[in-house]
């Protein structure tokens, strides 16, 4: 990779040093606009009273920012990656395995971080006491999961697929299946909460979810990939989906201190 | 260079996925030396907010974080996680039980900035503060602010983010309020006396 890790590049550095190389002297993270939807979004009536309407000030990336939680192990349980483990039986469903890697921008992998993923159950219903929708519970699915990454940043979920489900946003309006996702990488600055869709569901015109990332490729990206060669014969189908969080600057940034508006 | 993955919302169940049982304890249960920082998430007609999460992560009282990226190095201290997570109530009320931060040091002096320290390059202290991402129902994205502190007066106006805000009703917005037994933090989403939200 060739490239430094901060605690090594930094080790011997001192709060004072007299320039360069100090406790403000941090990478930051590229910034990825564009990306992401935008806060006020009418066609997502939600938003319309939850977006601030002053534009965000710009915050740089000073030491609070370029470090987080670095939440593992002592997080997960022994089945906490399997949905359909932990119950008496087994859920009803599509039984799938969702696999894949969190990289960042740079193609790095993020190894041993926390993953946490919510979803319905087979026919679209969530363990929730706000979702009633006429559509069963099933006793034998919770529909919620954790894991933590490997060193490779590889992550491995069993579950069911989820089912659509109607929403009250617009006329007839149904919920693509997808599957919720939380990442934290090793910043702040990094900390993703994303929803995985299904290849080719034909509920995507109508989402204002989905439509609402401005970048057609960029919704893509939220598509996890059929994957025959991993699909486990009289057992599961498998969908791999890679998570790409924010890169690092290439070079230290000397921060100046004047912020500007975003205005 | 890879393209990045599309955030979006937390929806309605966010409650199914993201709450722990100890996700409100930045710092252990019980132990001693503790503060409540507490508030409430309200919307741009002013009604709580039933269905957001809130998320801090802050240095600990000597201004460290137990994290490699550190270059002062990691510390790591007994008890504490400095990372916090409290899903609203009904009422659109959160709380997360940690420590009073302590300065951490900023960015360099520069010719453009002039501050205390000069252009020698040393680091401008920032005042004592904790990062928050607001996570809701209805928010595509979310959104991150910063706790500041009452106590903290002179800190406060040498603060490089803080001071960058021009608008002394949108500062203050940024400073908490101290109560019995730590902090009031108030968020409001949109409308009067939103919270400053930062592009991070
Ligand atoms: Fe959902």
């Amino acid at each position: 990779m060739g490239q430094e890790t901060a605690a090594g590049r930094d080790a011997s550095a001192e709060a004072d040093a007299p320039q360069g190389r100090d406790a403000s002297a941090v990478w930051g993270y590229r910034r990825d606009p564009g990306v992401h939807p935008p806060l006020d979004y009418p066609g997502y009536r939600s938003t319309a009273l939850r977006h601030p309407q002053r534009p965000l000030k710009v915050l740089p990336h000073l030491l609070t920012e370029v470090t987080g939680p670095l939440l593992g192990e002592d997080r997960i349980g022994p089945l906490d990656h399997d949905l359909t483990r932990g119950h008496d039986g087994e859920p009803q469903g599509q039984r799938i395995t969702v696999q894949g890697r969190v990289l960042d921008a740079d193609g790095r992998p993020v190894p041993h971080t926390l993953v946490e993923i919510w979803q319905a159950n087979a026919g679209g219903r969530y363990r929730h006491k706000g979702d009633n929708w006429p559509c069963p519970l099933d006793p034998n699915f919770t529909g919620v999961g954790r894991t933590v990454t490997d060193a490779e940043g590889r992550y491995s979920f069993t579950t069911v697929r989820p089912g659509a489900y109607p929403w009250k946003n617009h006329d007839n309006a149904w919920r693509p299946a997808h599957i919720h996702f939380s990442l934290f990488g090793r910043a702040f600055t990094q900390r993703l909460v994303t929803q995985m869709y299904f290849p080719g569901d034909p509920l995507f015109f109508q989402d204002p979810m989905w439509n609402s990332i401005p970048d057609p490729q960029a919704r893509e990206r939220l598509v996890a990939r059929y994957d025959h060669a991993l699909t486990q014969p009289e057992w599961a189908l498998a969908y791999t989906w890679d998570i790409v969080l924010r890169g690092r600057e290439s070079t230290v940034f000397e921060h100046e201190l004047a912020l500007e508006d975003d205005d | 260079m890879e393209p990045t993955t599309p955030s979006q919302t937390v929806g309605p169940y966010l409650h199914i996925g993201l709450p722990w049982p100890d996700g409100p304890y930045a710092l252990r249960e019980g132990a001693p030396g503790g503060v409540w920082l507490r508030g409430t998430v309200t919307d741009g007609a002013g009604a709580p907010v039933p269905d957001a999460l809130i998320e801090t992560w802050q240095a600990d009282p000597e201004g460290r974080f137990d994290h490699p990226d550190d270059p002062r190095g990691a510390v790591r201290r007994d008890g504490f996680r400095g990372f916090g997570r409290c899903p609203t109530d009904d009422e659109g009320r959160w709380a997360v039980y940690t420590l009073k931060p302590g300065p951490v040091p900023g960015p360099a002096g520069s010719a453009a900035s002039a501050g205390p320290s000069g252009p020698s390059g040393r680091p401008v202290l920032q005042a004592p503060h904790i990062d928050v991402s607001v996570f809701a129902r209805g928010m595509l994205h979310r959104t991150v602010t910063r706790v500041y502190f009452p106590d903290e007066e002179e800190a406060n106006g040498r603060d490089p983010v803080l001071s960058s805000i021009a608008a002394p009703q949108e500062r203050a917005t940024l400073v908490a309020s101290a109560t019995e037994d730590g902090y009031r933090f108030d968020i409001r989403l949109q409308g009067e006396g939103e919270t400053v939200f930062f592009d991070i």
